[in-house]
């Protein structure tokens, strides 16, 4: 059972502070809702824990160890346990649906190729699309090489599932599609870090919000109290103004 | 002028110039083949050294740079005659079509790392990326997501470079080496006119490298002709 503990995390692009001093907590089964205005540093924090973005300070402690992002050994098994899935999908433009989600698995991970491909199907079925196996992702609509880029992320086993705004990038009508998918993974107790704009999908789904500004973590607590009942002044602004329109 | 060729050509074609002209358009095929092989081996080792990240790594990139900055930016003559002269200095008995395969294949290496290296940087970022956070090795992420969405954009100037290149191993005259240039010269001062000689060599240069022209415009249509290459 996965449990991540994020402890006074700073991160730097370049000389630019994107993250001070955060502390986060996601425990086995939890969905954790990162909200919070554009550049507040939600998805570095995704990054930062794949090691994408190494942190500057603090630690990220996985099942009770720290991971020392300078080892690479170290950040090859993290990423065995914890996926993502991008908000511009990210799907390889040269491969398949199937090829797309079997690859990892069957060559990086020497799986037999019958069982991943078996699996593969299965999962992309989960997500609606049993029946694109074969396209290209440039053939698919963006809210179907989204739900593609789940079922990617979903072959990999994980543990731990980031999903960094996956609606952000889609149009209007494919968003309910992609949130459809996801609500399913929640209630089969996926453990999961979710940044997202889309506040009602947050609030449904999470078990617990925080709530980010200029890279520091603001408030943190049950959905209904970040929503309805925020302590701190930049949150009641922020979900006044969403809530607005 | 024709009636001047006509007038030499009995005398011209002969077994032994047949012969003479044959060896000279193997070695500069054996020349161009050397240095499109190797040249390309070397031009994807140098592109794929350049995309490292290790820290202990640094001089391999370093010493990536320096080899394509360097030799692309020094005339054909240049290299090869400082080849020539070290191969000398070092007192190795190197035969020269050997000093001038080695000097094709540095500076085909040299154009076609760069020919990759440009290849390998269009591919979005995120490609790279996704990869990476799925644990694929360097390599990997190369051979199986990166190349294979790169060739587009690597195949037409590689063999744009390759057509070139084949009318440049005419350089290894320059050396004493008989290929397809040095032939002209030496049928040319035999007697025979500069227009039969020359215009000789020119019909099987063409020859040569027609054909990797059409191989080049095959391959482009297969790998990266239509939108996907199917598997």
């Amino acid at each position: 059972m996965p449990d991540l503990v994020i402890r006074g995390l700073d991160a730097h692009y370049g000389a630019t502070p994107v993250l001070s001093g955060l502390d986060l907590h996601v425990e086995s089964g939890a969905t954790v809702g990162l909200i919070g205005p554009s550049g507040s540093g939600k998805s570095t924090i995704l990054r930062t824990i794949l090691g994408l973005l190494p942190p500057s300070r603090g630690e990220i402690v996985l099942d009770g160890r720290r991971v020392d992002y300078a080892k690479p050994a170290e950040v090859r098994a993290l990423r065995e346990r914890v996926a993502v899935v991008f908000q511009q999908y990210n799907l390889f433009q040269n491969m398949t649906v199937l090829q797309n989600v079997c690859i990892t698995p069957v060559k990086i991970r020497g799986r037999p190729r019958r069982e991943v491909e078996d699996e593969a199907r299965r999962l992309l079925a989960k997500v609606g699309l049993a029946d694109k196996l074969s396209s290209y992702p440039d053939q698919l609509s963006g809210g179907q090489q989204q739900r593609v880029a789940i079922a990617r992320a979903l072959a990999l086993r994980p543990e731990i599932l980031l999903l960094d705004e996956v609606t952000a990038a889609l149009d209007p009508e494919l968003v309910s599609e992609v949130l459809d998918t996801i609500r399913l993974l929640a209630r089969e107790g996926m453990t999961m870090m979710i940044v997202s704009h889309e506040m009602g999908f947050i609030r449904e789904v999470s078990s617990r919000v925080v709530f980010m500004a200029d890279g520091r973590k603001v408030e943190e607590g049950p959905p209904a109290r970040i929503f309805d009942a925020p302590q701190e002044a930049r949150t009641q602004s922020f979900v006044s103004k969403i809530l607005r329109h | 002028m024709f009636e001047t060729i006509l007038a030499e050509w009995p005398r011209f074609a002969t077994l032994a110039n047949a012969a003479f002209l044959a060896r000279a358009a193997a070695t500069t095929l054996a020349l161009s083949a050397v240095g499109v092989v190797l040249g390309s081996l070397i031009g994807v080792a140098v592109a794929v050294a350049g995309r490292t990240r290790a820290g202990w790594l640094r001089p391999v990139r370093l010493l990536a740079r320096l080899y394509t900055e360097l030799f692309r930016r020094v005339p054909f003559l240049v290299t090869l005659m400082l080849t020539f002269y070290l191969v000398q200095a070092s007192g190795v008995d190197l035969p020269l079509a050997v000093v001038a395969g080695v000097t094709v294949t540095l500076i085909a290496g040299a154009y076609l790392a760069e020919i990759v290296r440009a290849g390998l940087a269009a591919v979005h970022p995120n490609q790279w990326e996704a990869a990476a956070t799925m644990n694929f090795t360097l390599l990997q992420t190369i051979r199986l997501v990166v190349l294979p969405q790169a060739w587009p954009l690597i195949l037409p100037p590689s063999f744009g470079f390759f057509v070139m290149f084949i009318k440049d191993t005419a350089l290894a005259s320059q050396i004493g080496v008989i290929e397809l240039t040095y032939a002209a010269r030496v049928l040319n001062n035999k007697g025979f006119s500069a227009t039969l000689s020359f215009g000789c060599v020119l019909v099987l240069y063409f020859a040569l490298s027609y054909p990797l022209a059409r191989l080049g415009a095959r391959l482009e249509t297969r790998l990266a002709g239509p939108r996907h290459p199917r598997p």
